[in-house]
């Protein structure tokens, strides 16, 4: 994990952060060569798959933390095999980055500041998963059976 | 039944840790109430009218002896001496403190109990078939299929954040004992081609817009059932409405878009995720259903049983019911004394229901969603000695799905949310048709209370519903009639005006009344009303 | 008169302003008048009572009387159990909130 000092961006990755603006899907759309795009949360992540290999940064936001779709944006991204950094902006709460990182998310630029401590301990706190998800985290039943 | 191996006790004791320290920074004040809730609540954590309130899980509704020993401990060392049984085939502790609820789910986990997924905007806990394993008319044990669900949903990444609570019910009979069409999603376990797959219906529940389920796809294998589940979630999780809280179920998507169009959605998601090895391999629901082998019956099926006491006769015709293996019967411990609290356990009856499951049952229990404790296997010889050890302790009522086995919420005595008292009011019903031959004379009459719109006490599902409302202040009551969560399922009608207490209670003997005038031999209250029609009805409520 | 009430936040437990400090009873219930947002405000930073909220009551000889049922079910218990209310000696407590 690396942390930004001013810890606005907490980013789980080694490369340098793209530091282009993100566009809005539907400016993306309509031009072909941004490499940084934002979804809104209702926004259908589906429709970048066309374009997916040229995007460096998504950006996906969060305008409440009970809003839970990005979840879903995030796994439909991975499974289409995007690696570009895949990040979680706005009412992005501590105890849910552990979600989010089994969702595919490994960048966050929460709203509010993060306890890093509390984070730390919260991502080494489950051993074992119970379901597969986008993570490459072994399943309890893929241990169980091998 | 399930037995955890080390991952399921690793994943629960971190899940203790994690509380733990969620609940530490609240009353340090690190996080906010409003932070805070949806933790909390992701634990079974509420904030009542009196206290902390916490629902502890009992997936499926299946329990042993030392489970079931140690609520009646969590009731004693940190509650006020009790326990209620929930319709959700749960227990909920009344008197809780912030501050000890970590203790509590530390001891819970010693015997492979929880909170998890108790309430949140996520999936609950997975509820099923009460007489599963035990009934004559069952196609499979569902709770292998319900544990796989189990571990698949729990702490499930994508689908905690959902718009709204999620309940998945899984059953393997024609009868349905378990509301399965009023769930989020139902699952009817059934074979075609000899193969035991999953009938899939979705969108049911009840709440302030009651909805009978849509099938939405006949058959899917065991081997793509996770998939597939998380192909409807996806669709809802994506697409159901976060605008509106009451519009916020899947139900009301499926009303918006259509049960086709919602198919046509999760088919195609479905088959972008079923490549994606997320189903585990058949091995694992293998590994678990072993543990649901049948008890080591004993196959001599005894002798007649002696009737010659007539309250054991009454019990043994009302509350005790066939069992698939010759000589053992399926018993259910009625939790409804006529004027008590529906649903409400003391420590010692747990402590007891818990010897006699470990003497009498092969160390089972269940709890029905009719908030009923069932012991599911015991042998006829047996069935004498068990009756006189439950008469002793008051748990020998033989009222099963008679008018006194009433559902009711916790209500206005209890519940934030609440608008008018449940349970005085099914003491008043229950003392009101209080002698048992005038009960059994009634039959089969299934009576719910709910004490607000978001119907816990699932009152559109009653052969007869009541609802409490806030009429200005004060309690009032809607009466409905001719609902069903069975699978002749349907939802009731709202008769008219509402009454006060007292008056509802006199509404409902109208209505037994003229049932009793107007039923053909052999039909039940539920059979008359769909025969002769809802107006024959309020014309003998409202005259 | 307005109250200001509350769940403690260790306990759970209902808990009335009165004045000074918080009580389980209400009969120690303060009128806040027309102060009671300032103290509420203050009260929800200090962050030791749960989603505390101003209501309505009367006074009477017996002490507030909340104007709605609800927060009279607070202040005494669950109705169908006096052995659990605030009142254990008195069976007919539960009558003070109809």
């Amino acid at each position: 994990m690396v942390e930004y000092p001013d810890q606005t961006l907490l980013r789980f990755r080694d490369d340098e952060p793209h530091d282009e603006p993100a566009v809005t899907l539907d400016s993306f759309i309509g031009q072909s060569n941004a490499a940084a795009v934002r979804l809104e949360a209702g926004d259908d992540a589906r429709a970048l798959l066309p374009q997916i290999d040229q995007l460096a940064l998504i950006e996906v936001s969060f305008p409440g933390y009970r809003d839970g779709r990005g979840y879903s944006s995030a796994r439909i991204l991975r499974e289409a095999g995007y690696t570009g950094e895949l990040r979680a902006q706005g009412d992005v709460l501590v105890d849910q980055i552990p979600l989010m990182r089994r969702c595919g998310f490994d960048s966050f630029a929460p709203q509010a500041p993060i306890d890093i401590d509390v984070l730390r301990a919260s991502l080494e706190r489950y051993d074992t998963p119970y379901q597969k998800a986008a993570d490459g985290a072994v399943p309890v039943w893929k241990l169980r059976h091998g | 039944m399930y037995k955890y191996d080390e991952y399921d006790q690793a994943i629960v004791d971190q899940r203790v840790d994690e509380f733990r320290d969620q609940v530490r920074r609240r009353l340090s004040g690190e996080l906010t109430e409003d932070q805070f809730k949806p933790l909390r609540l992701m634990n079974g954590l509420y904030l009542q009218l009196h206290a902390y309130m916490l629902r502890v899980a009992v997936p499926y509704g299946t329990l042993d002896g030392r489970q079931m020993r140690m609520l009646g401990h969590i009731a004693r060392k940190y509650d006020r001496g009790y326990g209620h049984f929930t319709t959700r085939q749960n227990i909920q502790f009344n008197w809780i403190q912030l501050d000890q609820t970590p203790d509590i789910l530390q001891e819970l986990a010693t015997v492979e109990m929880h909170a998890i997924q108790t309430s949140g905007n996520c999936i609950r806990n997975i509820s099923s078939d009460q007489f599963a394993g035990a009934a004559a008319d069952e196609v499979a044990d569902p709770r292998p299929w319900a544990e796989l669900i189990r571990q698949w949903s729990t702490f499930h990444p994508e689908f905690t954040y959902l718009p709204r609570k999620f309940k998945i019910c899984v059953i393997a009979a024609d009868e349905d004992r378990a509301a399965m069409r009023l769930h989020d999603i139902g699952i009817g376990l059934h074979v075609r081609d000899g193969e035991l797959g999953a009938k899939i219906f979705v969108g049911g529940g009840m709440g302030r817009t009651p909805m009978i389920s849509h099938e939405i796809r006949d058959f899917v294998p065991a081997d793509d059932l996770m998939s597939y589940l998380e192909a409807c979630l996806r669709v809802y999780n994506r697409y159901g409405r976060r605008d509106n809280i009451y519009k916020a179920r899947i139900k009301i998507l499926l009303h918006e878009i259509g049960p086709d169009e919602y198919r046509r959605q999760v088919e195609e998601e479905f088959a972008a995720v079923k490549g994606l090895g997320l189903d585990p391999p058949r091995a694992e629901l293998e590994r678990i259903t072993s543990h649901f082998g049948a008890p080591a019956f004993d196959t001599d099926a005894g002798t007649d049983i002696d009737r010659s006491d007539p309250d054991f006769a009454v019990w043994l015709d009302q509350n005790v019911r066939p069992h698939k293996q010759d000589g053992y019967a399926i018993v259910t411990i009625s939790l409804k004394p006529v004027g008590g609290i529906p649903g409400d356990a003391s420590a010692d009856q747990i402590d007891l229901m818990a010897d006699l499951a470990e003497r009498y049952s092969f160390d089972e229990l269940r709890v029905t969603h009719a908030q009923n404790i069932v012991l599911p296997h015991v042998h006829r010889r047996n069935l004498h000695n068990l009756w006189t050890a439950l008469n002793e302790a008051g748990l020998a009522e033989a009222n099963l799905d008679l008018i006194s086995d009433i559902i009711a919420c916790p209500g206005l005595d209890y519940c934030s949310l609440a608008n008018a008292r449940s349970i005085p009011l099914a003491q008043k019903i229950a003392t009101r048709f209080g002698s048992l031959d005038r009960q059994r004379d009634l039959g089969e009459l299934k009576l719910k209370i709910s004490g607000c719109i978001n119907a816990c006490g699932h009152h559109h599902a009653g052969h007869i519903g009541i609802l409490g409302v806030d009429k200005k202040g004060t309690e009032n009551y809607q009466l409905s009639l001719g609902g069903s969560g069975a699978e002749d399922v349907s939802l009731a009608k709202i008769t008219g005006p509402g009454f006060s207490e007292d008056g509802v209670v006199d509404a409902i003997e109208r209505v037994t009344d003229r049932y009793l005038q107007v039923r053909d031999p052999g039909e039940r209250f539920l059979d008359t009303y769909r025969r002769v029609g809802f107006e024959t009805f309020k014309e003998a409520i409202y005259g | 008169m307005k109250l200001l009430t509350g769940n403690d936040l260790p306990t759970g437990d209902v808990v009335w302003w009165t004045g000074n400090g918080w009580s389980r009873h209400i009969e120690d219930a303060a009128d806040v008048g027309v102060a009671g947002e300032a103290i509420l405000q203050a009260e929800e930073g200090a962050r030791r009572v749960n989603v505390p909220y101003l209501i309505e009551a009367t006074q009477t000889d017996e002490g507030p009387r909340p104007a709605h049922i609800k927060d009279r079910i607070r202040a005494l218990g669950p109705t169908m159990r006096p052995d659990l209310t605030l009142k254990p000696a008195d069976p007919n407590a539960g009558s003070w909130v109809i």
